[in-house]
């Protein structure tokens, strides 16, 4: 029974934390570039609803995905031009972002409440996916096993690629960058992007896994979680796995507290923390490395080359 | 021939004026597109959104009653926006407020006297500014970005807010429904000014934006928090203190969220767990249509007040969803930054031949 039990929390664990990685994979390239986006849990609402609508309507979870992430980036791009093209302050742009996709996917939800979504198994044979034990492994839907392989690639891309190098660069000293000749502006439209697929593909995530149907704001502010988890992992991306696991586990104690009915803390108290840890850990890095911490120097800051 | 963009010296006192109207203006016309574009009547959805609670005297208390306490915070917030400083936690502060004023509620429960709405206004205010020192002083001791520390302090207000409410002061009497006990008689505001139908916290927007506008143009408080905006240089070398103006910033906003949500839990009468209304955020957007000028600030939070009633009125005639009000929120804030190009540039049109320098 308790080997069970382990096992159904280590499950729900690696499901609830999927998303989180994800966007906040996505966000760790954006803010790399020296933007950062505060729109992931707006992007994230629109990959959902259309992530959700798409598979239903063409009877395919691939195809849903990959939509997904297209509607990622078109509405990271209304943030990439008005920040980049136009120089506006990303706090409040990224802000008015999050409103917009919290509107615009209820709108196009509005069809789609009250249906269940698509079916999507995991990627192996029945045999392991129900495996008493190796399910722990095998019995996850494909996201998960993106999220891991897309961690370990960004952080080889950042460390160990010349592209990576590049965006770093980028991030660190956008003028220095520009005066070399590295198009920065292109570059950073590309970083939004990314990060913009991603967040589609981790609302997809839960429009379609996690609770398989559309429902206004169902990312539940998760996409600030992402945000704060990227602050958390101190722009990295082996930390940024690490923590990612540490707030899903967070998480799984709020539901167990929920669901237990009594507790001797509250599940509130579960379900605040990882914000309370963010904003601690926010104060311990930036006061370790003076005011810099591990930020890119540029983060935040515009940059237009001719103003 | 290209086009140029040439640095004003100084901002454009028109276009601070002229843009905010236009990107209403602008978001109504790409409404109609829009709506059209999804199978509605765009027009009708456009009309009931932005003109019919404008025209029907019968929703004006509606769009008052949200006016307030988005112009109550927006007004705090504007200080910051002047200063640079980032308050997106609003509406921790606004939640932290109302429970300050719903703490001190239960606990004059049996009580009487003219004291305990001002105790329960000033608490607000107090419980606000406390919740927005937080950030403040993570900022001016640690250097930490008060963006994200008080965007994440919103998430933990939610918490405290559920928690106290299912526990502690969960209304004995209440037929275990999460919610404060009713507020008592002497624990609330007139439901209206005399006989206008107006709620009583439009008068607090109202004196609200006389104060500020006292303090922004007549004040070296006022003065240093435009300075230190527009040339942070300039501000040191004049001695004002970039710290007190973050402390300043950050207490200010918070207190007057914590009005807002005074008021707010008052007109309600309790609380409960659809307290939150994410007036918080819609007030950055009003702090930033309104130029974070007061007299602005007002408008802009009728306007805004405006599209959240005619939201409603869209969703009943048009059947538009309610989250359609978000929408042309956030549309009216992209406008309104997209526009601020125009403020601080010219934009010139250069031919090749005539380019000498540059």
């Amino acid at each position: 029974m308790t080997w069970t039990f382990l096992i159904d929390a280590l499950v729900t664990v690696i499901g609830i934390t999927t998303p989180i990685l994800l966007a906040a994979s996505g966000e760790l390239v954006v803010e790399k570039s020296g933007v950062i986006n505060l729109g992931i849990e707006g992007m994230m609402l629109v990959g959902a609803i259309t992530g959700f609508a798409v598979a239903f309507e063409f009877s395919n979870p691939w195809i849903g995905i990959g939509a997904a992430a297209l509607a990622g980036v078109a509405t990271s791009m209304i943030f990439a031009v008005l920040v980049l093209s136009l120089g506006t302050n990303q706090v409040a742009t990224g802000l008015a972002l999050t409103i917009f996709g919290i509107g615009l996917s209820s709108l196009i939800g509005t069809n789609y409440t009250g249906f269940a979504a698509l079916p999507f198994d995991p990627p192996f044979p029945d045999a392991l996916v129900q495996h008493p034990i190796w399910r722990v492994i095998f019995g996850h839907s494909v996201f998960v096993y993106f999220a891991f392989l897309l961690v370990f690639t960004i952080g080889w891309f950042l460390s160990s690629t010349r592209a990576g190098l590049v965006l770093r660069s980028v991030g660190e000293n956008d003028f220095s960058a520009h005066s070399i000749g590295y198009p920065v502006v292109a570059i950073r439209f590309a970083a939004i992007a990314f990060g913009g697929a991603i967040a589609g593909i981790a609302g997809a995530n839960f429009s379609m896994v996690i609770t398989p149907m559309w429902a206004e704001q169902m990312t539940a502010g998760r996409g600030w979680i992402a945000l704060a988890l990227v602050v958390f992992a101190g722009w990295r991306a082996g930390r940024l796995l690490a923590g990612a696991y540490f707030f899903g586990v967070l998480m799984t104690l709020e539901l167990y507290a929920k669901a237990s009915g009594y507790a001797i803390i509250p599940s509130q108290f579960w379900a605040a923390m990882p914000y309370l840890i963010a904003v601690a850990v926010l104060a311990f890095i930036s006061s370790r490395d003076g005011k810099s911490g591990k930020e890119p120097a540029c983060l935040g800051k515009p940059f237009l080359p001719n103003g | 021939m290209r086009l140029v963009l040439e640095k004003r010296l100084e901002q454009s006192q028109l276009m601070l004026i002229m843009t905010p109207i236009l990107s209403v203006i602008g978001v109504m016309i790409i409404g109609v597109i829009l709506f059209d574009a999804l199978g509605f009547d765009g027009f009708d959805a456009v009309w009931q959104l932005f003109i019919t609670p404008v025209i029907d005297s019968y929703k004006w208390r509606d769009v008052a009653t949200k006016a307030a306490p988005l112009i109550l915070i927006g007004l705090g917030l504007s200080i910051g926006n002047r200063a640079k400083i980032w308050n997106i936690g609003a509406e921790g502060q606004y939640i932290v407020g109302a429970l300050s004023a719903a703490g001190i509620s239960v606990l004059t429960q049996d009580l009487t006297g003219f004291w305990i709405i001002p105790l329960m206004l000033l608490g607000g205010m107090v419980g606000g500014a406390v919740y927005a020192a937080v950030p403040a002083g993570l900022k001016t001791r640690y250097g930490v970005s008060e963006v994200l520390s008080s965007l994440m302090l919103v998430y933990v207000s939610l918490q405290l807010l559920s928690y106290l409410i299912t526990g502690p002061w969960k209304d004995p009497n209440g037929m275990n429904f999460p919610q404060t006990a009713q507020l008592t008689e002497a624990q609330l505001l007139p439901r209206e000014l005399g006989d206008s139908g107006l709620p009583p916290g439009l008068l607090f927007a109202l004196v609200a934006m006389i104060i500020f506008a006292v303090i922004v143009d007549r004040t070296v408080f006022g003065f240093s928090i435009r300075t230190i905006g527009e040339a942070p240089q300039a501000a040191r070398f004049g001695g004002f203190k970039s710290n007190q103006i973050v402390w300043s910033a950050l207490m200010i906003s918070g207190a007057m969220a914590g009005l807002a949500g005074t008021l707010e839990v008052m007109q309600l009468t309790r609380l409960n767990l659809g307290f939150p209304s994410g007036y918080g955020f819609t007030a950055i957007i009003v702090s930033l249509l309104g130029r974070s000028n007061p007299i602005g600030v007002f408008i802009a939070g009728i306007v805004l007040a405006v599209t959240y009633v005619g939201g409603q009125v869209a969703q009943t005639v048009v059947h538009v969803p309610n989250a359609t009000a978000g929408l042309f929120q956030a549309l009216i804030l992209f406008a309104i930054l997209a526009s601020d190009l125009i403020v601080r540039y010219k934009i010139k049109i250069k031919t090749n031949r005539l380019q000498v320098q540059s």
